[in-house]
């Protein structure tokens, strides 16, 4: 084990000061999971709402162009709840 | 002498109206029902001398020295165990009463070596005070006779030293570590002239299981238990109240001085959380302040590789400015932030948000609370509609069942402890919720009823079962949630938790608790009377800490348990000031008073009084500044008063993103693992030399008074306000309590808060305002601070971190007495005595099977890094379980930590790391070592 960092893969599109998408996938997966036991419209509200209330714009930006490049690896709920925030 | 000696009325104030009515010496007195005729008497202004009497104890009537004639009664009764009866008149002052006492005075002194005037405890004795006050002029016994004059003296421990010649056998240390602290370390061993005070099973004061707490030193009246500090320095000529700087219990003390060096720290009487009592860490470890490792110039350098250079603070000033302006210059505005932090003064903290809301002109603001205590802000809010606990330390005296989940309170949270162990000897029942067996799961008069011994990260299920078994078994207050909570919301959480998934037994298979155990923890804590949740770290650093903290506000919802005394869910806060920190608009999504920045009214108050606008987007919180810094996007950080290289998880990460940053400004007492990445450092100012207020986890506002200048020249805030300054957005106060009234003035629940109030109330729990004019002690009486209580669904969703054939183990953390967190000050203190390094705690089982013993190095590998330790076979961690502290910066345990976090707020999983564990040639890390790696300042050896 090296204890060094692991690469980031980041869109090399989008400004701004967002993580790399790895991680923000992780993050709005990580958010739909907690929203699954509801049905599936209100799982994607609140997914939406939670990302509306405490993300950073640059952060919905880079998922959102992570999505309009195909979203790999993110869930069904979070990738329908990114589409909502346009 | 201007030393404020504490009021001590001899005994302890009884509760109730005052009613019974009693004359002494003439002096008409009315008091409640069952107080001494002592304490009477004293509240008439009539001092009574007595020995082994003090009103932190209850009376025990042996020294004879109280003795007071009661008309109509025979014999002369001791005041101090006689309570006050209707229409009794008492005298205090008679021959018969003179003789006796002399009599009783003349033999103490007999066997007592007259040394007085090179006594330490000189002018500040009892025992010297009582002799003066009975008249005592000869001693007619001579020193020929047995007697204790060779005792021995004990000076094992750092702080205090016993000198047996000197104890007169009062037992007021035996009863202070009985009543008081609830450890029972002490003992009177023998019988009458052969009665001495004995530590343990008749070993020194460190060997026994004394905690060294030091309430029998502050107890014992003479100079037997004396702080080494006023042997060292005599005893002192002034004194200051302040508030200790570890831990959310926030304790009062009274800094007892000569000139600007402190002699001892006195926990205050009057202190709203403490009342008198303190831990080893507020009491005797504040020798850090003046450590010779403190930095007081500010310093500069162009690259981390590069020697520091001390250089004045005009131009340490204008080089951080410079930077931070270039960097968002090139950019944009948004490429710079920074942290505040949970250990400065709430002013401190309010002055550095408004710097980077202001100046900077971003969100770009967090806190060292988002790595702890973040998601009891949110699920607070959620279901109750505020980020803060519900009780004050008192309540607890009237709980009749405690449950305490994911927290080690004797020893993260001492003096809260204290009072919750005394509590509990009373009769209240104790459920206690932690992978762990700690020390209050069975300490001397103490057992928990139940302790379900969960694998770490099942939280969420062990709440649901519980809210289970409440809901199916009809359990519910429906009257308190017809009442006070909202009906739908309600509905459909019942129709949630009463799905057979959540069940104890369905349940069981994840948590590994027995269906049973949960079901008559479930019945216990629903039929209390009153039953309070008290919770930590174990709670919140999780991946599911949100949804557990409105699990657990659901429980108590659920079963009528918020609103009053002696019931409610209170976070045990970390650090000092957690709680004034997140108070302070730390967050980046929220300004001070948790609103948020997105609602255009509140940044109205914030923009016309700080004449610039607020971006309306929350910014970035800690860990997405550190990815963001990887990527390049983020490159210049102002640190206030944290070692996030120490303390933050993935330790690599963090210091992948520190180096990766053009500019890091760094603020604090010491070049911390932090500063080895820093471009500027700031000195910083200890709390003896702050001026303002931190938060306890009470919501309660104390006042920090300085007793010394700052050694670095300036105040903290000043700093800040330089800083924003030289970039342009000019900001300055006369005073700190400018600071406090801007606070006031923008944040509703600190509305009617002033240091003018402050001092004179002593404290105030917020809100404090013009409903709540002297501040709230329990939040959500009448109604919940949101209106209706809001119940959440809590699926459990288990962690991304999972054990596999790699990394078997699960690694979870946490912190012991004497130090504290990552150590900064606590191991330059003599406390490193009792705890000299990290070590790694293993079940006897996983430690045979890979070949370890007590004492040997292991290594400890997670998925993101390594790091070796010595290991401590226990039976305290269940199999399948290894524990770690993280005081020692070498013992690397945030190497291992990942980057998991709780999904609403992103604190960090540092409760569950999969890991394993093998013996290994390698030594830990030293504390030298890790200094070693510094960067020298230019032109000093
Ligand atoms: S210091 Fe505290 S724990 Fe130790 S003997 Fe004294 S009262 Fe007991
Ligand atoms: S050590 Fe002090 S408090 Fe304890 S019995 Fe002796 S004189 Fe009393
Ligand atoms: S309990 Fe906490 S606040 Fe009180 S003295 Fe100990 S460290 Fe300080
Ligand atoms: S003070 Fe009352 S007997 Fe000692």
């Amino acid at each position: 084990m090296s204890g060094e960092p692991r690469p980031c893969v980041d869109s090399p599109t989008e400004p701004g000061v967002a993580p790399a998408p790895a991680s923000l996938v992780r993050m709005a997966n990580q958010i739909a999971s907690n929203a699954a036991h509801k049905p599936h419209d209100v799982a994607v509200q609140r997914t939406a709402d939670h990302l509306r209330e405490f993300w950073h714009p640059s952060m919905i930006r880079t998922l959102e162009s992570y999505v309009a490049s195909g979203g790999e690896g993110l869930g069904p709920i979070a990738l329908e709840a990114v589409a909502t925030l346009r | 002498m201007s030393k404020v000696r504490q009021v001590d009325l001899g005994t302890p104030a009884v509760p109730g109206e005052a009613s019974v009515n009693v004359v002494v010496d003439g002096m008409p007195v009315n008091v409640p029902a069952g107080t001494s005729v002592m304490r009477a008497a004293a509240t008439a202004g009539v001092d009574i001398p007595r020995l082994c009497a003090t009103d932190s104890l209850e009376p025990f009537g042996s020294c004879r020295l109280c003795l007071v004639e009661v008309d109509g009664r025979p014999g002369t009764p001791a005041s101090c165990t006689t309570p006050c009866s209707p229409g009794m008149t008492v005298r205090t002052q008679t021959p018969r009463l003179e003789k006796l006492r002399r009599g009783v005075m003349e033999l103490y002194i007999s066997d007592h070596p007259l040394d007085c005037l090179t006594c330490p405890a000189n002018g500040d004795c009892e025992l010297q005070d009582m002799a003066g006050v009975v008249g005592l002029r000869d001693v007619r016994y001579g020193l020929d006779g047995a007697n204790h004059l060779d005792g021995a003296t004990d000076d094992s421990n750092p702080y205090f030293s016993f000198d047996d010649s000197k104890c007169i056998a009062c037992s007021r240390c035996v009863r202070a570590c009985g009543e008081v602290q609830g450890t029972f370390a002490l003992t009177i061993a023998g019988r009458g002239f052969g009665s001495r005070v004995t530590a343990g099973a008749g070993e020194s004061f460190m060997g026994s299981e004394c905690v060294s707490c030091g309430a029998c030193v502050q107890a014992c009246p003479t100079s037997t238990l004396q702080e080494k500090s006023v042997i060292e320095l005599g005893v002192p000529t002034r004194s200051v109240k302040t508030t200790c700087a570890y831990c959310g219990v926030g304790c009062s003390f009274v800094a007892e001085m000569r000139g600007d060096e402190v002699v001892r720290m006195v926990p205050d009487k009057d202190g709203g959380a403490n009342a008198g009592h303190s831990c080893v860490k507020g009491r005797f470890a504040w020798g850090y302040a003046t450590h010779r490792d403190r930095q007081l110039e500010p310093m500069v350098r162009e690259r981390i590789t590069d020697p520091w250079r001390a250089v004045s603070w005009d131009e340490a000033i204008a080089h951080a400015a410079q930077g931070l302006t270039k960097i968002q210059a090139k950019h944009g505005v948004g490429a710079i932030g920074g942290i505040t932090s949970s250990r400065c003064t709430n002013e401190e903290v309010f002055v550095v948000q408004k710097m980077i809301r202001a100046a900077f002109g971003n969100n770009n603001v967090d806190t060292c609370a988002r790595v702890c205590h973040s998601p009891t802000g949110y699920g607070l809010k959620q279901t109750f509609g505020t980020s803060a606990g519900t009780q004050d330390f008192e309540s607890v005296a009237h709980a009749d069942v405690v449950v305490v989940i994911g927290a080690n309170p004797t020893d993260g949270h001492p003096v809260f402890a204290s009072r919750l162990k005394r509590r509990l000897r009373e009769g209240a029942e104790l459920v206690v919720i932690d992978p762990r067996r700690i020390d209050l799961v069975r300490s001397p008069h103490i057992e928990a009823a139940e302790h379900l011994q969960l694998q770490p990260g099942t939280n969420v299920a062990i709440v649901n079962a519980l809210s289970h078994v409440v809901v199916t078994e009809g359990l519910v207050d429906r009257a308190f949630v017809a009442e006070r909570c909202e009906a739908d919301s309600f509905a459909e959480w019942e129709q949630f938790i009463a799905l057979e998934e959540n069940s104890p037994e369905a349940t069981s298979g994840i948590t590994g608790v027995p269906a049973d155990a949960v079901r008559r923890a479930a019945r216990l804590y629903a039929t209390a009377g009153n039953a309070a949740i008290y919770y930590g770290l174990g709670v919140t650093e999780h991946s599911q800490g949100s949804t557990m903290v409105m699990g657990m506000a659901n429980l108590a919802m659920a079963t009528g348990n918020i609103g009053r005394t002696g019931v409610g869910v209170n976070p045990l806060r970390g650090q000092n000031n957690v709680q004034g920190s997140c108070d302070m608009g730390s967050f980046p999504h929220e300004l001070p008073g948790y609103r948020h920045v997105s609602d255009p009214a509140v940044r109205a108050i914030f923009e016309a009084v700080w004449g610039t606008t607020i971006d309306p987007e929350p910014g970035l919180r800690i860990p997405n500044m550190f990815d963001a810094a990887i990527a390049g996007r983020y490159l210049g950080m102002f640190i206030q008063g944290e070692d996030i290289a120490q303390s933050d998880p993935n330790v690599a990460h963090v210091k992948a993103a520190l180096g990766s940053l053009e500019l890091l400004v760094v603020q604090d007492l010491f070049l911390n693992e932090t500063a080895k990445f820093a471009h500027v450092f700031l000195p910083g100012t200890s709390f003896l030399e702050k001026d303002g207020t931190f938060t306890n986890a009470e919501r309660r506002i104390n006042r920090v008074r300085p007793v010394m200048a700052p050694k670095c020249g300036k105040q903290e805030w000043q700093v800040a306000c330089e800083l924003a300054t030289a970039m342009g957005y000019p900001m300055d106060y006369a005073h700190s309590s400018e600071i406090m009234d801007e606070i006031a003035a923008t944040t509703p629940t600190f509305a009617r808060v002033s240091f003018k109030r402050l001092d004179a109330e002593g404290s105030l729990q917020w809100p404090c305002n013009d409903a709540a004019p002297h501040g709230t002690r329990i939040m959500h009486v009448d109604g919940f601070v949101r209106g209706k209580g809001h119940f959440v669904d809590t699926p459990f969703v288990p962690t991304d971190e999972r054990t596999n054939r790699n990394y078997p183990l699960i690694l979870t953390t946490g912190r012991i007495l004497s130090q504290y967190n990552v150590g900064a000050q606590t191991r330059r203190t003599p406390n490193v005595q009792w705890h000299h390094e990290d070590v790694v705690e293993i079940h006897v089982h996983d430690a045979e099977t890979r070949g370890i013993s007590t004492g040997d190095p292991v290594t400890i590998t997670s998925r993101v890094g390594e790091t070796v330790l010595r290991a401590r076979v226990s039976d305290r961690m269940p199999q399948g379980v290894v524990y770690t502290t993280f005081h020692y910066p070498g013992s690397g345990a945030n190497v291992v930590t990942t980057e998991y976090s709780d999904w609403a707020t992103n604190c960090p999983e540092y409760k569950v790391t999969a890991v394993e564990l093998a013996p290994t040639s390698r030594v830990p890390v030293t504390d030298e070592e890790m200094h070693a790696q510094h960067q020298p300042v230019a032109g000093r050896s």
